[in-house]
């Protein structure tokens, strides 16, 4: 192993480090958070903002702007999210958030990368702040209005198709969640990007086996997963999702004429072990009482 | 007699993209039945079938247009306003995207029944911000809608008319924004009319008249934004009473927007609205269900009759021998 390759690796690992840390402090100060998100996704969207998306650096504030009101005919200083994932053009890619519930994992890696000021949590789920409980457009790190869930990669296709059609050589990312592919747009989606050809596009999928009501197989069935996709004509690739290497590995899988999706299986409770004992209803994490507070600080202090 | 236009749609999409490289059509297996075809001939590069999939083609089409293209939807409105509702108000809507929605067989226009008629669409439409709504009442205006609608920034839906459809206004007389067209003038009684209603009204005022009755006439194309100051000065200064004639429930359109508008500026006079009185329907030819539902130029006559307190004696046989013809003279005033 070359000295480069270990470094990247030591800076995206602590970054995942750090968006669990971030998160979990965050959920300790607000008796409340989307924890297990965190360490489901941790390495994927560290990978994604340290390894494998070309991205500019970025050119949203530091301190996160209020929100500027709604978008409308009448409203000229409405803006997105996306300027935190750099500047658009044609070389760069862009990055779509689709499960947006995981907003707070999401805005803590911005800061782990140095894309949001260190303090940007502190606006979070504030009254009249863009950091939004639920992120919508205008928060940090994301470009369309994705939280009635699985809009997302459809919107980002049509991005992809415009793309496309202007030679742009930048790719498309989506993030999304397992849950989501129990909608049925999803699969309207994919069967467009099968039929259109669309090949500038790789989702990668936070399979944590979670969903708001409990584990997923309790709930309804997305399995399998990768079949099911390959048989929509996506080409599928499924890996450990806590594995760095694996996951840019599985991002060079060829996909000609057809999006790729990586599906990490991930574990809600990775890095945070006494999570489980919380279990099987891990959608969102509110703690108990002052014991397990402490409990869950003493791990933080550890970490 | 009035002029029939074949496929007028069909013609003005083209020249309308020809003049307009960013215009994209996206269709959901319907582009014939929505008189796409010609585009698709003229233009495939510019052409996106998206299947029968409407919620992935309603955010598809706000990702195009979130990079430049003007996606121009086509499907049925019905099929709009339904089942993708949320993928409007959220990749559309929200964002304020110009994308244009092209609903065709509005209201009873179909055979195809209660799956197929859109009688809620205008309402739905209507409460979401940032949504522009334009109706076509003849051929004239399905000829000039597209660029109406290209003024604007954000999105718009057209209830659109295909096939046969009446020339009621001048060639030379395009929609215009925000403006509504005067048919008659009169103080008496107001009738307010849009899309394939206006050619009952006009059947229904030309009898009306004749027996005397001073009625105003004016032909909607802009049912939202309902600012229009031409309408607020009629309905205030309108004596006896207004009557909304819609292809529509009466609940959240056109008669909707009449009675919000009267109740805020407190013209104290009553409103009529005749539409589909909180009903589905069911398929049958357009001319049986605006009988059936009271659509047409007689149930503009009862209305009249009940808000003067008169019977004018007008039945089936008086209207169906008034001849309609194209509307020269009157114009709307440039407010």
């Amino acid at each position: 192993m070359t000295s480069s390759q270990s470094h990247w690796q030591e800076s995206v690992n602590s970054v995942a480090l750090g968006i669990r840390r971030r998160v979990l402090r965050h959920t300790l100060d607000n008796n409340g958070g989307y924890l297990s998100q965190a360490c489901s996704s941790a390495e994927a969207l560290a990978t994604l903002y340290g390894k494998l998306m070309h991205l500019g650096p970025s050119v949203g504030p530091a301190t996160p702007a209020p929100f500027p009101g709604v978008p409308g005919p009448d409203n000229p200083n409405y803006f997105t999210g996306a300027a935190y994932n750099g500047p658009h053009g044609p070389e760069f890619d862009r990055f779509f958030f689709s499960p947006v519930h995981y907003a707070l994992v999401l805005y803590a890696a911005l800061i782990e990368t140095g894309r949001l000021g260190e303090k940007g949590l502190d606006h979070f789920n504030k009254d009249g702040s863009t950091v939004e409980l639920i992120g919508a457009e205008h928060s940090p790190g994301h470009e369309v209005t994705a939280g009635s869930l699985a809009q997302c990669l459809s919107q980002a296709a049509g991005i992809a198709w415009a793309r496309r059609s202007r030679g742009e050589s930048g790719h498309n990312w989506v993030f999304m969640s397992d849950g989501e592919f129990q909608e049925g747009q999803t699969w309207e989606a994919f069967a467009a990007m099968h039929f259109h050809h669309i090949d500038n596009l790789t989702v990668v999928v936070d399979a944590n086996g979670q969903q708001c009501d409990g584990p997923m197989d309790g709930v309804g069935g997305v399995e399998p997963l990768g079949d099911r996709l390959r048989a929509f004509g996506a080409v599928a690739v499924e890996v450990d999702g806590h594995n760095l290497d694996a996951l840019v590995r599985a991002a060079a899988t060829e996909h000609v004429a057809r999006p790729l999706v990586i599906i990490a299986r991930t574990d809600p409770c990775h890095g945070l072990e006494a999570l489980r004992a919380r279990g099987p209803k891990l959608h969102y994490v509110r703690f108990k009482d002052e014991a397990e507070r402490a409990e869950y600080r003493r791990i933080l202090e550890g970490m | 007699m009035v002029e029939q236009v074949t496929r007028p749609h069909a013609r003005n999409l083209v020249r309308f993209a020809r003049a307009h490289p960013e215009v994209l059509v996206l269709s959901a297996d319907l582009t014939a039945s929505c008189e796409a075809d010609d585009f698709r001939t003229a233009f495939p590069d510019r052409f996106l079938s998206m299947e029968m999939a409407e919620q992935n083609m309603m955010s598809f089409a706000g990702g195009l247009a979130r990079e430049g293209f003007r996606p121009h939807v086509h499907t049925f409105a019905v099929f709009i306003c339904r089942r993708p509702y949320d993928q409007i108000a959220m990749s559309i809507a929200y964002p304020n995207l110009p994308v244009r929605l092209i609903g065709f067989l509005p209201g009873i226009t179909t055979p195809g029944g209660v799956t197929h008629q859109a009688n809620d669409d205008l309402a739905l439409m209507r409460v979401l911000p940032n949504m522009t709504i334009l109706e076509c009442g003849d051929a004239t205006e399905v000829e000039s809608v597209l660029d109406a609608a290209h003024a604007i920034a954000g999105p718009v839906y057209v209830r659109n008319l295909r096939g046969q459809v009446p020339r009621l206004f001048p060639a030379h007389d395009p929609m215009v924004l925000g403006h509504c067209r005067e048919l008659s003038p009169g103080r008496e009684l107001l009738l307010i009319t849009a899309g394939i209603t206006t050619e009952e009204g006009l059947r229904a005022g030309a009898a009306l008249r004749e027996k005397g009755v001073e009625l105003g006439h004016l032909h909607i194309s802009t049912i939202k934004p309902f600012t229009d100051p031409q309408v607020a000065a009629a309905l205030c200064t309108t004596k006896r009473g207004v009557i909304v004639l819609e292809n529509h429930s009466v609940i959240g359109g056109l008669g909707s927007a009449v009675a919000e508008t009267m109740a805020e500026l407190g013209c104290g006079v009553p409103l009529v609205r005749l539409g589909l009185q909180d009903t589905f329907a069911h398929g049958a030819s357009k001319e049986y269900l605006m009988r059936k539902y009271g659509l047409d130029a007689l149930a503009v006559v009862g209305a009249a009759e009940r808000l003067l307190r008169k019977e004018f004696g007008i039945d089936e046989s008086v209207l169906a021998a008034v001849p309609v013809t194209a509307v020269t003279g009157a114009k709307a005033e440039d407010l």
